[in-house]
């Protein structure tokens, strides 16, 4: 029985956004916190750390997942990816990063991160959601912003260009 | 906000989580979703001594039919289970009340099997399974038993679980023919814990309705045949008797009324179904 | 000078925002994302849990001797280093960054540990023992006044810390002549728009050169900066403060990270290493600002026709625990415009500021305008139901009259354009309000319960440095010099390669100041947006700025842009003359267009933009006359920003939009929960520079509004506990609660500001409020209601009255909103009373019965101590008990008074117990009050009285199973808690 002792920082092994990583963490280390300060990959954002707001929303094994309630030793062997992960490449958007720009579905954009992730991996399930499921969805952020009105035209719009059959991100 | 320390245990099997539990007992926590369990840690409302982990363990997934009920492993995410092709068919109050558990993003991650365990008094999952007449299968090194779900939730976020044991699954009648199904919810927001909420159960010969958000724990009664200003009679009775309480967002009058008014409405809804 | 361009100008044009390519791929740089140097430490705060208490110590040896712990600094060594914050009302009072010998709000900071990490320093923070000396807390402003109340601050003799009445035309006079008076009185809850991202600040100190080096996701005003400089106690060169390039939003509320920039530049300089602190979201919803509750009573004398008169204000503001810079700003800034939209020449106002054991308050997105609106609206609203008139009639005949625009109003602000009349037509039209009433009659034919709102509003914006100093009188005034103004600025840069940088003071929070900077600049210079590069974060030590630069007042577009206009317009006149002298023409004909500076109506007579503006760099001869054309700072103030006249009229901002919204509500006859059917917005906010961002501000604006008044109360119980300190009690709406509105322009461009343009972010924070609690008023035809629109406060008039428990039911407990807790119980023991009460009196009783006990510690025969481990299912804690038993009256009755504490949160109750004979027994009654504080009634309050009540349970069914007691007859504990724990 492997047993991570408290004081301890213990080696911590992933796939993140398609590439192997590893840092040390303490059992109790926050999965948001190993991301941000530890892998330095800060796109992931912490806005309330008990679950509520969705800002820390990342994809794990598949399935979107609050960062703050996960630790980074859970995570150890998973597959996970963030917002770093949804372009296609530098200098590039993805269906639905263009259209929150087109859209002015985001204003500070702390909460975006979350939002995307959430909505990439929905719209891969619901290609074609009503509005009203949409929002459900949506429920599960907190946008102080935009009023949600902008994301939500911006989550159907992209879900229209998705289900075009050229469409590739 | 960070959790205090504590050591990790991911459990292989289900001994080595049985051997935790019995050698750490109450400084000891289970993580499976954590959806309930992490705010608890950072806030450090909870600060156990090991926190172990049973995602890992191959026993505890899957969601089988056994006879007449359907037993769901304590690896299993609520997302899992109202993805279940067999949802609607076999637990259609499941199917109902699955949806108003936390947001999508939370679902996928937190467990059937935690929910129950939490014992939250304002929790769907525990209000469908005293609903429903399931019952919770616990493990320890010492032995399983089982035990109903009126008997398992003992008040506020307190079940009948031992310290050394852990919920390997509960077991959920499946759906009778000639029974009607309802579930209904009031909230702040959706996905908000709920201010009341109703189940209802209805057949030739019975009216069950269970409300939770307004005791310390799950409430059920069964009002046999009654029907019309009798039910509502006796509604209001149930209502008075749930020991409804006045908090932040709604008042112990406010809970009541629901309870007539909500209940009713979900019974008559169940009632459709049934016709 | 012409400006011609060929293809239509970029302001205008809902452009793709420079922002949103960084922040869509996780690339923004927000404080926590920025790297920091090697030896950064780590601060954590604690807080207290007591809204009134004396400090009576705070132990902190094992914090400091825990490894990774740099330091740990209370109030006194805080003190040490600094001074009080300047606080803006002539009274004898300190703000400090921390408490130093008394707490005054929960949330409060006690003290600072600093060390390796934040787990660390949170580890910390739980070795800390403070001793607090409870005292009472004054939470509501009416009774803070109260002659016996409690004083929150020595140097006062009341908790009133400001008052001032004004007078302005004839109002006495009009109330006489009145056919009507009409009054409302209103309270105003807090509420915040708590920002997604928290506080945070990196905070350095060079002991070389005694000055500090701050990196804060403030927001300004950069007024502020003074103070902190002053309470560091070096000169403003010596206090540099820096913002990050991103801000995760602010709505005002990042104002308030002021304070904390003192308490960790302190903190960096005792370790002598960074110090950094990011706010968790439980320290920002319980002690980062709150918007000020306020009760106001407002009358007004009315004509026969609805015509109103004369309006008469008494306003009582409930700023918190300290008058915290720049408070009592939110009284002070709606004062031009206390008469809304309205002609109404004759003003009576009484303003009072009130000190409470609440968070202090600050900036919030609509910055008293909320209040006084709310105040204003329902008053015409009543005004219309009393008089029996169309409230769309009454509103139309008040609307300052078209035609009158500059307008100035009683109390002196000066309205700078505007047709109200023609603005609320076209609303009426393009927003089908005749259908609304149609579809409310329906509605209303069935029997379901739908009402309409109204509101109009003006909405400032440029806010006059000058107008916090109408809180002084004329006299004070003049000692104390004049303040006014709003200087704004912007620098316009050319680089050797003839690229334009725009340098502004402008610290955006997502509100894409970058976009449209880039489109001014670029619609001057006939360029691309993409061909400017704006920089906003900002750089006391390095860029231009004064004190009314930062985000607030919505002061962007109307000044911040105008003032980046003024800076391009000077480069561009120095190019014009140069290009002027290289093709031959004269400077008037020369365009800039398409990346050229050419001759007008010869475009082949041209040069390429970027060579003529590198031309300085590399030629200065080129430019004999002017020296350079290189950088331009344009610092511009509006002359019409003047301080407050000799009596008392201030025009307390530049700019004023007006709004008129409508709104039709429907709410369940089951649960009272309103549902907003529609909702329509017109605003005219002037020349327009980007309508994607507009309709952005409107729609984000109108959700924090619903937010207000459907969901959002910052709650304290009657004790001062904080109520709501997790997102799962303070309810915030999401997509599922924010209808999409429907949003309407009509634009007369500011003649006051370069671009016509005025602010637009904040109306809907001042008229969506009120708008939906007319429209619920009207619904469930209410004259009185106050926020937050709860469901269960509207089902209290649509229930009616309730049934009557069943005989063998117990009665309804009180209703209540606070944390106390009241019980009462007996049981029957089998033994005398005497043998009871030497029972209870022996000090072996209390060591069996304490739940969870450690050990108990016999102090006398009547005080005990002890470590006790108390909770419910997984949420347990140690706590220290303090028991003392007093009155005693043998053998009949004794009182038990118990303290706890702990890091969850503390505890009190007192219970009487009495004996009496009963048969051969005795029947053990007893009566408690209990009240629980902390951190576990911030977080945990929707589980707490059931979980208190568990734990007190176990103490009484101890207690009384230790003297022999049995179950009565219908379950004991039923009984034992039978009339409400």
């Amino acid at each position: 029985m492997a047993r991570l002792s408290a004081a301890e920082r213990h080696m911590v092994r992933f796939t993140l956004n398609g590439r192997a990583v590893e840092a040390q963490a303490e059992p109790r280390m926050l999965l948001t916190d190993f991301l941000r300060h530890e892998l330095g990959v800060t796109g992931t954002h912490v806005g309330c750390e008990h679950g509520v707001c969705g800002a820390c929303t990342v994809e794990i094994d598949g399935v979107p997942a609050r960062a703050c309630l996960t630790l980074a030793v859970q995570a150890d062997g998973a597959t996970i990816r963030t917002v770093e992960g949804l372009a296609p490449e530098p200098g590039r958007l993805s269906i639905l990063q263009e259209a929150f720009r087109r859209h002015h579905a985001l204003q500070c954009g702390f909460c975006t991160a979350g939002i995307l992730m959430s909505l990439d991996n929905y719209l891969k399930r619901q290609p074609d959601p009503s509005e009203d499921a949409l929002r459900e969805f949506l429920g599960g952020h907190i946008c102080r912003c935009t009023g949600y009105v902008p994301i939500v035209a911006a989550a159907m719009d992209a879900a229209r260009r998705l289900r075009e059959p050229s469409s590739d991100v | 906000m960070k959790p205090a320390r504590f050591d990790y245990i991911r459990a292989g099997d289900l001994a080595e989580a049985h051997h935790a539990l019995a050698e750490f007992g109450n400084d000891a926590r289970l993580i499976a979703g954590g959806q309930t369990l992490m705010p608890m840690l950072s806030m450090r409302l909870v600060r156990p001594q090991v926190v172990v982990d049973i995602m890992h363990l191959p026993a505890l997934r899957g969601i089988e039919t056994t006879g007449n009920a359907i037993r769901i492993g304590a690896g299993v995410r609520q997302a899992e289970l109202l993805a279940w092709p067999k949802l609607a068919e076999q637990l259609p109050l499941l199917k109902a009340a699955l949806p108003w558990v936390g947001h999508a993003q939370t679902r996928s991650r937190g467990t059937v099997c935690g929910s129950a365990a939490h014992a939250d008094p304002s929790a769907e999952i525990p209000l469908c399974l005293l609903a429903l007449d399931a019952t919770i299968e616990l493990s320890s090194r010492r032995g399983r038993r089982r035990v109903a779900a009126a008997e398992f939730f003992t008040g506020m976020m307190t079940t009948a679980r031992a310290e050394n044991e852990l919920i390997e699954a509960v077991h959920i009648p499946a759906r009778q023919t000639g029974t009607g199904y309802a579930f209904n919810e009031f909230g702040r927001r959706h996905g908000d814990f709920a201010i009341v909420a109703c189940a209802a159960i209805v057949t030739a010969a019975n009216v069950r309705l269970a409300v939770g958000g307004v005791a310390d724990r799950p409430a059920l009664r069964d009002f046999g045949a009654l029907d019309g200003k009798a039910l509502d009679d006796a509604l209001d009775v149930f209502a008075w008797t749930l020991d409804a309480r006045d908090d932040l967002h709604a008042t112990a009058r406010y809970r009541r009324e629901l309870v007539r008014q909500m209940g009713r409405e979900t019974i008559e809804e169940a009632r459709r179904w049934h016709a | 000078m012409s400006s011609v361009a060929n293809s239509p100008p970029w302001c205008g044009q809902s452009v793709e925002r420079v922002e949103d390519a960084a922040l869509l791929t996780g690339r923004g740089r927000f404080i926590d994302d920025l790297p920091t140097r090697p030896g950064t430490l780590h601060a954590a705060i604690l807080r207290s849990p007591h809204a009134h208490a004396r400090l009576t110590a705070v132990r902190t040896d094992a914090a400091r001797a825990l490894p990774g712990v740099a330091a740990v600094l209370a109030g006194a060594d805080i003190q040490k280093l600094s001074s009080s914050l300047v606080v803006g009302v002539k009274a004898k009072v300190e703000c400090w960054p921390i408490a130093t010998d008394r707490v005054r709000y929960v949330g409060e900071p006690v003290a600072v540990v600093v060390a390796a990490s934040r787990y660390l320093a949170e580890d910390a923070i739980d070795l800390i023992e403070v001793d607090y000396e409870p005292l009472p807390a004054i939470v509501d402003p009416v009774a803070a006044l109260d002659p016996a109340a409690p004083v929150l601050h020595e140097g006062l003799t009341s908790n009133l810390a400001s008052e001032r009445t004004f007078r302005y035309g004839e109002p006495e006079q009009a109330f006489a002549d009145a056919a009507h008076r009409v009054a409302v009185t209103i309270r105003y809850p807090r509420n915040s728009c708590t920002p997604m991202e928290t506080y945070g600040l990196v905070a350095e100190y060079d002991a070389g050169e005694d000055a500090y080096d701050v990196l804060a996701n403030f927001m300004g005003p950069f007024s502020l900066h003074a103070v902190m400089a002053r309470a560091l106690k070096v000169p403003g060169n010596r206090f540099r403060l820096r913002t990050p390039p991103d801000s995760g939003g602010s709505f005002g509320v990042k104002q308030g990270v002021f304070p904390y920039v003192v308490l960790m530049g302190v903190a960096a300089r005792v370790t002598g290493q960074p110090v950094k602190w990011i706010e968790d979201r439980l320290e920002h919803l319980a002690a980062s600002v709150s918007a000020t509750n306020r009760v106001t009573t407002l009358e007004a004398a009315v004509d026969a026709d609805g015509r109103v008169r004369a309006l008469a204000f008494d306003q009582l503001e409930d700023v918190g625990a300290h008058i915290r810079a720049p408070e009592p700003a939110t009284l002070y800034r709606m004062h031009g415009n206390l008469t809304g939209a309205y002609d109404i020449r004759h003003v009576s106002v009484r303003n009072r500021v009130a000190l409470t054991n609440k968070t202090p308050t600050g900036l919030n997105r609509g910055f008293g305008g909320p209040q006084v609106y709310y105040a204003l609206e329902r008053l015409m609203q009543r005004v219309a139901v009393q008089l029996k008139l169309d409230p769309i009639d009454v509103i139309r005949r008040n609307l300052i009259p078209s035609g009158a625009f500059p307008y100035r109003t009683a109390t002196g602000a000066l309205l700078d354009s505007g047709d109200y009349v023609k603005a609320f037509e076209i609303a009426l039209e393009d927003g089908s309000f005749a259908a609304l009433r149609e579809r409310q009659a329906q509605a209303r034919a069935q029997g379901r319960l739908y009402g309409i709102g109204l509101t109009a509003a003006v909405e400032p914006s440029v806010s006059n440095m000058g107008y916090i100093t109408t809180v002084l009188t004329p006299d004070e005034r003049r000692k104390a010099g004049p303040k006014n103004g709003a200087q704004a600025t912007a620098t316009v840069s050319l680089d050797p390669l003839g690229g334009v940088t725009v340098n502004v003071a402008s610290v955006p929070q997502g509100q894409g100041h970058r976009t449209v900077l880039a489109q001014i600049v670029a619609d001057d210079l006939g360029l691309k947006p993409s061909d400017i590069r704006v920089v906003t974060d900002f750089d006391s030590g390095r860029d231009a700025w004064s004190i009314a630069s930062g985000n607030y007042s919505s002061r962007f577009a109307a000044a911040v842009g105008g003032a980046a206009k003024l800076a391009s317009g000077r480069i561009k006149a120095k190019l014009a003359r140069m290009a002027a002298a290289q093709l031959n023409v004269p400077a008037d004909d020369i365009e800039f267009a398409a990346g050229k500076v050419r001759a007008r109506g010869n475009p082949d007579n041209a040069l390429l933009f970027s060579r003529l503006a590198a031309a300085s760099h590399w030629s200065p001869g080129l430019v004999p006359e002017e020296n350079q054309a290189l950088r331009e700072t344009a610092f511009w103030s509006p002359p019409e920003l003047t301080p407050p006249t000799e009596h008392d009229e201030i025009n307390s901002s530049l700019c004023h939009g007006f709004i008129f919204d409508f709104c039709g509500v429907e709410i369940d006859r089951v649960t009272g929960e309103p549902r907003i059917d529609k909702y329509v917005t017109m605003h005219d906010c002037g020349t327009i520079l980007h309508p994607g961002m507009v309709a952005g501000q409107v729609t984000g604006g109108f959700a924090h509004a619903v937010g207000a008044a459907l969901y959002e109360e910052y709650a304290y119980g009657e004790d001062g506990s904080f109520l709501t300190g997790t997102f799962a009690d303070y309810l915030v709406p999401t997509a599922m609660e924010i209808p999409a509105p429907v949003i309407l322009h009509y634009e007369t461009p500011s003649p006051f500001t370069p671009l016509g343009a005025k602010g637009v972010g904040e109306g809907n924070c001042m008229s969506t409020p009120v708008c939906l609690a007319n429209a619920v008023a009207d619904a469930l035809g209410l004259d009185a209601i106050d926020l937050p629109l709860t469901p269960a406060k509207l089902a209290a008039h649509i229930h009616g009255a309730e049934s009557t428990p069943p005989q063998q039911e117990r009665a309804a407990p009180p209703p209540g909103k606070g944390r106390a807790l009241h019980g009462a119980g007996q049981a029957y023991v089998d033994a005398a009373p005497d043998a009871v009460w030497r029972m209870l009196l022996d000090p072996n009783t209390l060591a069996s019965i304490i739940p969870g006990a450690h050990g108990v510690e016999k102090v006398t025969d009547t005080h005990f101590r002890a470590d006790v481990t108390l909770g419910v299912g997984p949420v347990t804690g140690r706590y220290k008990a303090d028991i003392r038993l007093s009155d005693l009256d043998a053998p009949r009755a004794v009182t038990l008074t118990g303290v706890v504490t702990g890091a969850l949160g503390d505890a009190r109750g007192t219970g009487r117990i009495t004996l009496a004979p009963d048969s051969s027994g005795t029947q053990v009654a007893y009566d408690y009050d209990a009240a629980i504080g902390g951190k576990v009634a911030s977080i945990g309050g929707r589980l707490l009285d059931g979980a208190a009540r568990v734990v007190i349970r176990q103490f009484f069914a101890a207690l009384v199973r230790h003297t022999g007691g049995k179950p009565a007859k219908r379950g004991f504990f039923a009984r034992l808690f039978g009339s409400g724990a």
